[in-house]
């Protein structure tokens, strides 16, 4: 086996899990965040954020690891995107450190001038990081100039309409996330609005996948070949069909007054677009340019890694679902109140 | 290189230097922290007295603040590598990246996994399982930061690698020699007790208050008030004497590996033996020499070569583009060696006070120790100021400069993000820490919470997180 051609293939496939975990669950916490401009009800609002509070930092420790295994396994790739992407990064971590603090600050500050500041921090913060998450994935799949191996383009390149429409339908689809979480976790009240949103909200994120997923083939003519050229078309057609049986079975879950079922229906959804979005630009990690080969570390580094997150991962699986259970279980008012 | 790159370079070191120095604070802090929850709660357990859990449900509510604030800020480290360093971290992630990742793996998950447990969740997994809970987050405290401190050591003293000659890439040869490279243990020593001193003094100095306030109003202090201040003492009396001799070890092995560094610390431009000591002055980098200098005679060769005949380094014997700036880290070292020598000092007023019996009485003892209170940051915060500034002008020692690390990042962008961060963490971290002053201000109450009593405790969490009451009903699938 050559170790050169598939540690990188290896690395890869444990990015893109680590992003997905990220994405699914750091999302439905700031899609909770977003939902706050909706809900005005101080006890809902606390009720919300209880469901997340036990949960929350664990999920942003996903978007850690994204970025270190890109530090240690694809220094060129994290060397030549975080500074293309210098701008939007900072302005999500600026807004995530907002998001953070509200936890605990809008609790400290309850009943003072400031908690208002506080809670407008959580909902900005929250959809000004999905923004840029979104922003800064359309950016990478849009291609990122690069010469010798170095970030050569300038500070707002990542900025077109192709990426802030990839950060809205971000925004709506942490937004869905963050509601279908509500519904499997609340009563009452809450979740009626909250069906009421989730519905909208899923009409909206279907319009934002459509037009990224007609957009994106024009960008580069191998992303479009990708998805037309004989027999890869085979492998690809089951992304778009499942997306549509996903869309059926979400309608049903929401008349149905499933709990869980919206929910997973959105995880799926985020899933096939993240998996669509790898069959696109796959083998680069940096487009058009650069390949996950140019820019790994050498094997003995990898190879290194690898090993402990072998043993590690199921590890740190186990006792994050450990903790979720601990804390299951529907949030009431009253529960919140006492 | 012309002005606008070394003015973004310039930017590019200070935004670092800003949110990392801001950032060490609270992981400093939650290090100490988490192990002095664990010890309250070990006591609980064991002694089943209610002063150690109404202690601990005093300082939790600080955790949890503390705690936050560390995440978020540590958030943007993560990042700050690639965005402000790009050619540092295409060519030292192949080991520093692969060291972080573990500190990820082995340290921020265990973290998170159970400070959710920890902050909420006294009331459903039982009292065993809480203290295990908070055991676990205490020693993710410390791998963190004996992972993070391997990094930052390897960087100060590289081993176990190789230069690949084609792209100037460290290539990882060695992970043994890499991980546990010359100054790590010092380094790891040094900065574990400087983060439990720190904390000694913190609540040291909160205890001093709130008995200075009782004598105010005239009542007594109570049992958890004293109990913290006599601990947070125990600490300062036993843990300040070890850091100076750490601190001093450390120096000594600084001495073997830089001793460019040694030599700006000290302000020593002529290379001697029976060296003096400094004790002031103001060293001119460009006429090479330290103005208005008070020295000890003998005593520098004393201290850093532990013998009268050792011979110390001058700053001379490097070339000039290869001294650090020693008008800084003659000052920060000397602060930090001052506040350690406070400390002990205060260390040992409050064992003679125990003597004496007036520990809890002797309200210009409290006065100080009300005083001392930033002293372990601020020591912390001049460590880490000598550390760094002294390993200019290189990122990797020896091997790597700092103008050859820094990202392709224009001007204006550089511009626009340090002013972003220095607004958003004066706003944030501002008032995150009067927050925390505030928290403090409260005195811990006595008794108050009967802990087999799950009515109570609701009340007292709920004073604390009045979202997260879900504990005793609620249940529902
Ligand atoms: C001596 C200890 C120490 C030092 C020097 C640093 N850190 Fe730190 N860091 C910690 C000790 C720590 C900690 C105590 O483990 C924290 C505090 C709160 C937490 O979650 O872990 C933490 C938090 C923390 C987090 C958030 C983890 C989470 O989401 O749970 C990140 C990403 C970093 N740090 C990264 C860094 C980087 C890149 C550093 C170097 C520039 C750095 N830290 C210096
Ligand atoms: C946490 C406490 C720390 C403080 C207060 C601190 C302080 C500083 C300061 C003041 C500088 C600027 C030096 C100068 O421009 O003259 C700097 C630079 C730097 N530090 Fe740290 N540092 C800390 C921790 C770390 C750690 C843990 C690492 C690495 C793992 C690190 C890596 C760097 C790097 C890469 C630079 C930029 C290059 C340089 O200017 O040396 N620092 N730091
Ligand atoms: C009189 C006592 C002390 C001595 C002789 C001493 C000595 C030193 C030396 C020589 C260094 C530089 C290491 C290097 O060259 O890289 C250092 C760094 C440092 N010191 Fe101290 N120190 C003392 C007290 C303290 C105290 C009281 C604290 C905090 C409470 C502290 C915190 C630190 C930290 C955080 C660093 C940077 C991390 C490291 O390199 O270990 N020191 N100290």
């Amino acid at each position: 086996m050559d170790l050169t051609y598939w540690l990188p293939i290896i690395w890869a496939v444990i990015l893109v899990a680590a992003i997905s975990i990220y994405v699914i669950l750091d999302g439905f916490d700031l899609g909770i965040g977003m939902l706050f401009a909706l809900e005005r009800d101080p006890g809902r609002r606390n009720v919300m954020v209880s469901t997340i509070a036990p949960v929350w930092d664990g999920n942003e420790t996903w978007m850690v690891l994204g970025g270190a295994v890109l530090y240690g396994v694809f220094p060129g790739a994290y060397g030549t995107l975080l500074p293309a992407f210098y701008l939007p990064i900072i302005l999500m971590l600026l807004a995530l450190i907002f998001r953070g603090v509200a936890f605990e600050f809008r609790v400290m500050t309850h009943g003072t001038g400031r908690e208002k500041l506080w809670n407008v921090g959580f909902m900005a913060g929250s959809g000004i990081a999905a923004f840029c998450q979104g922003a800064i994935l359309g950016g990478v799949v849009q291609g990122v100039k690069v010469v010798d191996g170095a970030f050569a383009g300038s500070g707002l390149d990542w900025l077109t309409p192709f990426s802030i429409l990839c950060g809205l339908a971000v925004m709506c689809g942490y937004a869905l996330l963050g509601a279908t979480w509500l519904i499997w976790r609340t009563t009452g009240a809450l979740e009626a609005s909250c069906r009421r949103w989730a519905s909208k909200l899923a009409i909206g994120l279907f319009v934002g996948i459509v037009a990224v997923s007609l957009w994106t083939p024009l960008l580069h003519a191998p992303y479009l070949r990708r998805w037309t050229d004989w027999p890869n078309i085979v492998f690809v057609l089951p992304v778009p069909v499942l997306v549509a049986v996903l869309g059926v079975l979400f309608v049903r879950g929401l008349r149905h007054e499933h709990s869980k079922g919206p929910f997973l229906c959105a995880l799926g959804w985020f899933f096939l677009c993240l998996s669509g979005l790898g069959i696109t630009v796959w083998p680069y990690i940096v487009p058009p340019g650069l390949t996950l080969w140019d820019v790994s570390a050498p094997p003995s580094s990898q190879l290194f890694q690898l090993v402990g997150t072998v043993i590690l991962l199921p590890i740190i699986l186990t006792y994050t679902i450990y903790s979720y259970r601990v804390f299951r279980g529907k949030v009431t008012e009253t529960d919140a109140y006492h | 290189m012309q002005p606008a790159h070394d003015i973004a370079l310039l930017l590019a070191r200070f935004q670092f230097a800003f949110t990392v120095g801001v950032h060490i604070i609270f992981p400093a802090f939650s290090i100490g922290l988490a192990a002095y929850l664990a010890v309250l709660e070990g006591c609980w357990l064991k002694t089943g007295r209610s002063v150690f859990l109404d202690l601990y449900r005093y300082w939790i509510k600080v955790f949890s603040i503390v705690f936050g604030m560390g995440v978020v800020s540590g958030l943007v480290m993560s990042y700050e590598f690639g965005t402000n360093w790009s050619v540092f971290s295409q060519k030292a992630g192949p080991i520093t990246g692969v060291l972080l990742s573990y500190e990820v793996m082995t340290a921020f998950f265990l973290e998170a996994g159970f400070l959710g447990i920890m902050l909420f969740g006294m009331n459903k997994v039982g009292r065993k399982l809480h203290f295990a809970a908070t055991c676990c987050v205490s020693v993710g405290t410390l791998i963190s930061m004996t992972w993070i401190l391997s990094s930052n050591s390897w960087m100060q003293t590289p081993r176990g690698y190789m230069i690949d000659p084609a792209t100037g890439r460290f290539m990882p040869a060695d992970w043994l020699a890499i991980i546990f490279n010359p100054s790590f243990p010092f380094r790891l020593v040094h900065m574990g007790l400087a983060a439990f001193l720190s904390v000694a003094f913190i609540v040291g100095a909160t205890g001093a208050w709130h008995m200075l306030k009782a004598r105010r109003e005239g009542k007594a202090a109570t049992a958890p008030v004293r109990t913290m201040f006599s601990m947070a003492m125990w600490m300062a009396a036993i843990v300040a004497p070890l850091q100076i001799m750490a601190g001093d070890a450390h120096g000594l092995n600084t001495l073997k590996y830089q001793p460019a560094k040694i030599a700006a610390m000290e302000g020593d431009w002529d290379s001697t033996a029976r060296a003096p000591e400094l004790l002031f002055g103001i060293p001119n980098m460009k006429t090479e020499h330290t103005d208005y200098a008070v020295k000890i005679p003998l005593l520098g060769s004393l201290i850093l070569t532990h013998s009268l005949e050792g011979k110390v380094p001058g700053l001379k014997d490097f070339p000039r583009d290869q001294r650090p700036p020693s008008q800084v880290i003659f000052f920060s070292f000397r602060i930090m060696v001052a506040l350690g020598v406070l400390m002990m000092l205060v260390g040992f007023w409050s064992l003679w006070l125990r003597r004496t019996r007036t520990l809890f009485t002797n309200a210009v003892f409290h006065r100080v120790a009300v005083c001392m209170a930033p002293a372990g940051f601020l020591a912390l915060l001049c460590g880490w100021v000598t550390t760094e500034v002294g390993r200019q002008p290189w990122t990797v020692y020896g091997l790597l400069r700092t103008s050859q690390s820094v990202s392709p990042i224009m001007l204006p962008s550089m511009a626009v993000t340090m002013t972003a961060f220095v607004v958003v963490y004066v706003i944030v971290f501002g008032s995150g820490i009067g927050i925390l002053v505030r928290q403090l201000g409260h005195a811990p109450q006595e008794g108050e919470q009967e802990t087999s009593s799950a009515n109570a405790s609701d009340i007292l969490a709920e004073r604390m997180h009045p979202e997260v009451i879900e504990s005793t009903s609620g249940k529902g699938a």
